[in-house]
């Protein structure tokens, strides 16, 4: 007797063996004790599930009407708008910038969302414990360069100094005109990131006077003493 | 901690403060008080990262920290109080009710930021109305300074807890984090300032986030030439005065339906003037005499003593005890069992519960089964007191429709999410053709150009969205109508719980 194939059925209940292919030729031997689970002999079992439970199933019953009414107008109107202010407070903690596969050069021109928020807040430090402060230089004005993660910084030191110096060399270049816009942003945004082919950068410990760490995510290193123009 | 409150937290947290704040608040909450270091390696997070985010939510009284006998701090979450973050919407509603629109947006400014000077709080709100009015007029710092003190006096914001003036000797070691406190005399006091000026505009062409920069500026320059006159001193939303006038709100009600509005009237007078001589948690008001009534009633209305006392001997015969005789001195006295009342207005929640959820039929059932209850024990029940077997059987009806509550809340959360994300392309796009709009119109573009542009969004798409706005508007209704459930269950169940 030829059996017709059976389509593979990814949900079908686990232990169910394949003498029971196919409809109406019985129930099919378990794995498990049936009598156990409580199902008696000649039980009509529900049917085999064919694919998950709907994730947002159908209402058996009409649900009540919502109370409408200026009150809850309102109200609803308050919901969305604290959702949507909230997103933009300095509170709503961002994830780094993803990691740019090149350079762009819209990438000098973006003003990047901030990723940690340039809008600035100072917690009253203390209130706070000690060891929630990070220690951050104080930024200057002018262009901000990352910092490279602290766990990085024995290994890299050469390399990210020799590159910082670099960079201040091209700064030298920069028209008045992006200048003027950074005296503005004297809290720093991120633009320079994405010029780098580095990891997210985060704050680094360095000792300094405690500044606005909050935005201060890419200050200008100061503690290198500067090396001469030799060109690398 | 259940798993339905747990979903919920993760959820709000997730909405209002991000994925990293979630992740250090998420693992708070399932492992319960640990240091930073261990936080670090649950979270996988970067440690400035796990550092932030324990800024902000204790900044937002949704983690509080502690110092161990061994000198380190253990940081532990408040999952009740990150539940209330669904009831924002519902204070600063009331505080626009009791107070206008400069106690709505003080209110709102102290629950968007936590904790804040009463200085800050002030500039803050007046900038925000001045943008309201009319060009040329501008908000004075002495109105919202005047609301702010209403706020204080009237228990709906109270001081936060300062950092102790201890002398350091030489010899000690700073301590690795200050001990908070406040007495609670000194919680709605409010510090002599002499706060002067006016709200600020914001520069009209500016870009919005410059604007914000340069208002900013000039509040932090003011701020760092000088110290602020109320350095130190921070202020924050008292929930638990917003939950007692919820439930005196909800209790009025009740009356009103049930018998009258004067009898709801008299009622509301006696808990205006219990306001702040009940204890919370407390099961019944203070006594109060029906002369001292009288003279406390709203000056609109004009009953008769003799009626006064009538409409109190009404109150206090009804089977629903919400108002109890407790003495003859003074023309009667009489209180407002506020436990009893709870009992029943969490008992009527329950029932419209079944009744929607599970049909009319069944809702008569319950109904049966509670008075049968309530019959049986009636004779062992004391005054003001609710014999323990049912209270507890009340009680475990009441904790599982609550958890039922947080869960539809979750589920409700999830949903709204899940429609944003399905339909994310849609919305971006919407964006982006507003603002097209927005900079075309400001330049001045002819309506046909601007017709061009609407265009974009075919009318299919037009559909999509307004059934998307639709669903979102429901659901986000709904959650707020959820809470107000929440709150009633919960309130019964405080309670019963705090009761000796």
């Amino acid at each position: 007797m030829e059996v017709s194939p059976c389509l593979p059925c990814p949900q079908r209940p686990p232990g169910l063996s394949m003498a029971g292919r196919g409809r109406g030729r019985g129930r099919g031997q378990m794995t498990f004790n049936v009598e156990a689970v409580g199902i008696g002999k000649g039980d009509a079992l529900p049917p085999p599930t064919l694919q998950p439970s709907p994730l947002f199933p159908a209402l058996e019953r009409r649900a009540a009407p919502l109370p409408g009414g200026e009150e809850g107008e309102y109200m609803l109107a308050l919901k969305q708008e604290l959702r949507r202010a909230m997103r933009g407070l300095p509170y709503f903690v961002k994830p780094g910038a993803p990691r740019r596969d090149i350079e762009r050069y819209s990438d000098k021109y973006q003003l990047s969302n901030p990723v940690d928020s340039a809008i600035d807040w100072n917690p009253d430090w203390r209130r706070l414990p000690r060891e929630l402060k990070i220690r951050v230089r104080r930024l200057r004005k002018g262009r901000t360069t990352p910092l490279v993660p602290k766990q990085h910084v024995a290994l890299d030191k050469e390399e990210t100094i020799k590159k910082l110096e670099s960079l201040e060399k091209k700064e030298e270049e920069v028209t008045s005109e992006e200048e003027e816009e950074k005296e503005e942003e004297e809290e720093g945004k991120e633009e320079e990131e994405e010029e780098y082919d580095e990891e997210e950068h985060e704050e680094v410990e360095r000792g300094a006077p405690w500044g606005c760490w909050w935005v201060g995510d890419i200050p200008r290193c100061h503690c290198v003493p500067p090396c001469p123009p030799t060109g690398d | 901690m259940t798993q339905a409150e747990l979903r919920l937290c993760s959820l709000l947290l997730q909405e209002h403060f991000g994925e990293i704040v979630e992740k250090v608040g998420n693992s708070l909450l399932r492992t319960g008080p640990r240091p930073l270091r261990l936080l670090v390696g649950d979270t996988g997070l970067l440690p400035d990262q796990v550092k932030k985010a324990l800024c902000v939510l204790i900044q937002h009284n949704l983690v509080r920290y502690e110092v161990q006998p061994r000198g380190s701090v253990e940081y532990e979450a408040r999952s009740e109080r990150i539940l209330r973050i669904l009831r924002y919407p519902r204070y600063i509603y009331t505080a626009k009710t009791l107070y206008g629109d400069p106690g709505e947006l003080l209110v709102e400014e102290l629950l968007l930021h936590g904790h804040l000077p009463m200085s800050c709080a002030v500039a803050r709100v007046a900038d925000r109305l001045t943008e309201t009015m009319e060009d040329g007029k501008t908000m004075d710092y002495t109105e919202v300074s005047s609301t702010f003190v209403r706020l204080a006096d009237t228990h709906f914001i109270q001081r936060c807890p300062i950092v102790p003036e201890s002398p350091q000797s030489a010899k000690a070691l700073p301590r690795s984090a200050p001990a908070l406190a406040i007495d609670e005399k000194d919680m709605y006091i409010v510090p002599r300032l002499n706060l002067v000026g006016k709200g600020k505009r914001r520069h009209s062409c500016d870009k919005e986030e410059e604007g914000e920069h340069k208002t900013k500026r000039q509040k932090q320059d003011g701020g760092s030439s000088e110290t602020p006159p109320d350095d130190g001193i921070y202020w924050q939303v008292n929930l638990e005065r917003f939950h007692q006038h919820f439930r005196d709100q909800a209790l009025v009600s009740a009356v009103a339906s049930r018998m009258d509005q004067t009898s709801s009237e008299v009622v509301r007078t006696m808990l205006r003037m219990s306001e702040v001589t009940t204890a919370s948690g407390a099961s019944h008001t203070q006594p109060l005499s029906s002369n001292e009534i009288f003279r406390s009633l709203p000056s609109g209305y004009n009953i008769g003593k003799q009626v006064l006392d009538q409409y109190l001997a009404l109150l206090a015969d009804d089977p629903l005890e919400f108002v109890g005789k407790s003495g003859d001195s003074g023309g009667g006295t009489y209180t407002v069992n506020l436990h009893k009342a709870l009992v029943s207005l969490a008992t009527a929640t329950l029932e419209s519960i079944v009744e929607e959820r599970f049909g009319s039929r069944c809702a008569r059932i319950f109904r049966l089964l509670l008075r049968k209850k309530h019959l049986e024990q009636k004779q062992v029940e004391d005054f003001a007191m609710i014999p323990a077997k049912e209270a507890k059987d009340m009680l475990y009806r009441m904790l599982s429709e609550n958890l039922v509550s947080l869960q539809s809340v979750a589920n409700l959360m999830e949903r709204r999410q899940h429609e944003m994300r399905e339909n994310k392309r849609l919305l971006e796009k919407s964006q982006r053709v507003e603002a097209i709009l927005a900079s075309m119109q400001a330049t001045g573009a002819e309506a046909a150009q601007l017709h061009e542009v609407e265009e974009m969004i075919t009318g299919p798409e037009r559909q999509q969205l307004e059934t998307l706005k639709h669903n979102v508007n429901k659901i986000d209704a709904s959650e707020n109508q959820v809470d107000e459930t929440i709150f009633v269950l919960e309130s019964f169940i405080e309670s019963t719980t705090k009761r000796p």
